[in-house]
């Protein structure tokens, strides 16, 4: 008779791994670094909480659908056995760049009980230009290796000086840069003091080290009036053309986004906030949208978190395995694929096995 | 050197002892394939065609012999407990208690549904731990808080030694008296259970029925309150022309979550080092820390934790007290709750936010819900 109960091998096939990675809304990176095919150095695990874009209404008042996106994605990494040696904090705490949001967003993050490397997004820097997150939170560029991997944080939400200096207050500059499909937008860089900064941090790296570069936003051009874009994306990719293997991982995008330039392989991380659309629908300008990536499919407004959520990846001898955990959704795993040389999705990638765009009524 | 020969002697002994019993259970048990389901018409106002396992149909002898199983106490250790101790046909299929007691008074930790419409669901328990009502019933039988048996063979032994079941099981089963299984009884009981439907209510009449009249003023207000502003039908879902009032998921309102929040760390961290299967019917019944890990106790997916089934809404007013554990008395609080935005807590589904209702919309949804009873309830067949 139909027992309608998982068996121990079930249960215990569901939930390896998942204890180690699946309640989290984030991405959960586990690397066995060394190179494509050399996996001589040491697995670890790390995580990733992005985008959560707390926004103060008054007083103590904050918008409660975006706190409790980013407190699910908190109490879940902490609910993660083994602990990730880190978190990686993928930008956009604040909504407007206020000192109340950025303070308001420390404090929920010191509920994480692991260390958390930061990243800085546009609505944090645009307010005061970064001052309050370099005091408060964190250096704005910087690297570290971590068992083996070179990490490289870069801020890649700069911009032009003279658009910079065009706005009367800190509050209409953070305000311009805070829209999209904005006439009077400004495309962000990495620019040329961070381009130096660089070369000279990865003048001592071998090109056999496994590199990791996170951003803000992608390091290559999707759709520039939401600045999907970073206008000197190519310059960072060919100094990056000498190692064996690069993994970007980039916020902003809030949306599943996985694409390979040459020796790049690139995965946008979730929001925990809201998803934003495919720019393949808006007609106004061209988009670059990689043709490899599945979209993810229409998400049901009841649901608050669903089109928001988290990922991990597995990258064992440097080839990447990103789950991408959606809340109220679907889970998706995009993988590195040797014989296709870019990450496939392990099971959406044929259109005939897609998720249907609206499986609710 | 001695121990360790001894010790994998004594595994090969286990492990024959094993092969052995998965042997005889195997023959014994014959595989019942009840995936396979055939639509009955239900012939009542409101109700879809009644999913019915294609290798368990229904019949009168088989319903009949199904409540007379249902009703017998003799199936629990202290002879004080049936399946209609808890599901009592008198009060609506429930017993009216916050959380159910089994034998000796012992209470468990999950509050009884109904069966009434209970076939309708896909999955039985509120954690869904069983998918058919056949499984379900096998279950509180040996639950030591409930029935209290120490194993099926139990109640064989009563079956076969009483000559009127010997003769309904040949007539029902065409099996004699020494081949009856425990998979016949849970057959027949939930052939039984699959009697127990209800609809026709002044809703039915007036959604499907067409008769404007059904329902009061403001049960209709309270009706565009529940497929609108009050988010309701998202989850208690009203089809178009019949409704059920579930969506066969499983949700976290943050009741009782907060009896495991603190330990959550804890209680996870054990479950990821202990490697364990699913949580046991004994453990969910027994230990209210377990009980309140939901859906999660099944999948062991943390999304699921706090998670319990939608229930079906019929006859709501007639089931109190609500929820997985009996917390809420009334309809009024259950609105409340809703109201509020559930409980907060990390899983707390993320349909589930502030309402801003005011009184008088909570007073017509309450007047909605009693617009759900049925005006006759099923009764045991004589």
């Amino acid at each position: 008779m139909e027992e309608g109960k998982l068996s121990r091998k079930d249960f215990l096939r569901r939930t390896g791994g998942l204890l180690a990675a699946s309640i989290v809304p984030m991405s959960l990176v586990e690397i066995a670094c060394g190179g494509r095919g050399k996996g001589t150095h040491e697995k670890f695990t790390f995580a990733f909480i992005s985008d959560p874009h707390l926004t103060h209404i008054k007083g103590t008042n904050f918008v409660r659908n975006f706190d409790s996106g980013l407190n699910k994605a908190i109490e879940t990494v902490n609910l993660m056995f083994p602990r990730p040696d880190f978190v990686v904090f993928g930008g956009d705490l604040a909504q407007l760049g206020k000192r109340e949001e950025l303070d308001h967003g420390m404090e929920l993050l010191s509920k994480l009980k692991v260390p958390v490397k930061y990243v800085i997004g546009e609505h944090d820097y645009y307010l005061d230009l970064g001052n309050y997150w370099q005091d408060k939170i964190s250096k704005l560029n910087y690297s570290f290796d971590h068992k083996g991997v070179h990490f490289v944080v870069l801020n890649s939400i700069l911009t032009y000086d003279t658009w910079i200096k065009r706005w009367k207050t800190p509050e209409e500059r953070m305000n311009e840069m805070a829209r999209l499909d904005n006439p009077n937008g400004s495309p962000f860089m990495v620019g040329d003091d961070q381009i130096t900064w660089l070369k000279k941090d990865l003048e001592n790296v071998k090109s056999g080290t496994p590199l990791v570069v996170l951003s803000h936003s992608p390091l290559y051009k999707i759709y520039k009036p939401w600045n999907f874009w970073t206008d000197d994306a190519e310059t960072i990719q060919s100094i990056l053309s000498r190692f064996d293997n690069v993994t970007v991982f980039h916020g902003h995008v809030h949306q599943v986004l996985y694409n390979q330039i040459k020796n790049i392989s690139f995965y946008a991380l979730m929001s925990t906030a809201w998803p934003w659309p495919y720019p393949e629908s808006y007609t106004q300008s061209p988009n670059y949208i990689p043709k490899m990536t599945v979209f993810m499919n229409r998400q049901d407004p009841f649901h608050e978190r669903d089109g928001t959520g988290w990922a991990f990846v597995n990258m064992d001898n440097a080839r990447e395995e990103m789950h991408y955990k959606l809340w109220e959704n679907k889970d998706r795993i995009v993988k590195y694929d040797d014989s296709a040389g870019h990450p496939v999705d392990s099971e959406y990638q044929k259109p005939e096995s897609r998720i249907l765009p609206q499986t609710h009524y | 050197m001695f121990s360790q020969t001894r010790s994998k002697f004594l595994g090969y002994i286990f492990i024959i002892f094993i092969f052995y019993c998965t042997g005889c259970d195997s023959q014994k048990k014959k595989e019942i394939d009840l995936t396979e389901l055939t639509y009955v018409p239900s012939g009542i106002l409101g109700l879809p065609d009644l999913p019915v396992p294609k290798n368990n149909p229904q019949s009168a002898d088989k319903v009949s012999l199904g409540a007379k199983l249902y009703s017998d106490k003799r199936f629990s250790l202290d002879g004080t407990v049936s399946c209609a101790t808890c599901h009592n046909p008198e009060q609506a299929f429930v017993d009216k208690l916050k959380v159910s007691k089994g034998i000796k008074n012992f209470t468990g930790t999950r509050n009884a549904p109904t069966v009434l419409n209970a076939a309708y669901y896909k999955t039985q328990f509120w954690d869904g731990r069983r998918k058919d009502l056949e499984g379900q019933s096998k279950d509180p039988l040996l639950n030591p808080v409930e029935h209290g048996l120490s194993s099926h063979d139990d109640l064989i032994k009563i079956v076969k030694a009483d000559p009127d079941y010997s003769a309904r099981f040949k007539t029902v089963f065409g099996v004699d008296s020494d081949s009856i299984h425990i998979d016949h009884v849970a057959l027949a009981i939930a052939s039984f259970e699959r009697t127990i439907i209800s609809g026709n209510s002044p809703f039915d009449r007036y959604r499907f029925g067409k008769e404007e009249k059904a329902l009061s003023e403001s049960a209709i207000r309270g009706l565009a309150l529940y497929m609108g502003k009050a988010r309701c039908q998202d989850c208690h879902t009203i089809g178009e022309t019949n409704a059920i009032f579930t969506d066969d998921k499983f949700h976290n309102l943050g009741v009782g979550f907060k009896r495991i929040q603190p330990k959550l760390e804890e209680i996870l961290q054990k479950k990821a080092e202990s490697k364990t299967g699913p949580t046991s019917d004994e453990e969910i019944l027994t230990n209210l820390e377990s009980s309140e890990l939901g859906r999660f106790a099944v999948t062991g997916i943390n999304e699921d934790l706090g998670a319990f089934k939608t229930p079906g809404l019929r006859n709501i007013a007639l089931t109190s007290p609500y929820m997985h554990d009996g917390s809420l008395a009334s309809l009024e609080q259950v609105i409340d709750l809703y109201d509020r935005g559930g409980e907060t807590n990390p899983f707390l589904s993320s349909g589930i936010r502030p309402l801003g209702l005011t009184g008088q919309e909570k007073a017509d949804l309450v007047s909605f819900l009693k617009s759900l009873t049925s005006p006759v309830l099923p009764k045991m067949p004589k």
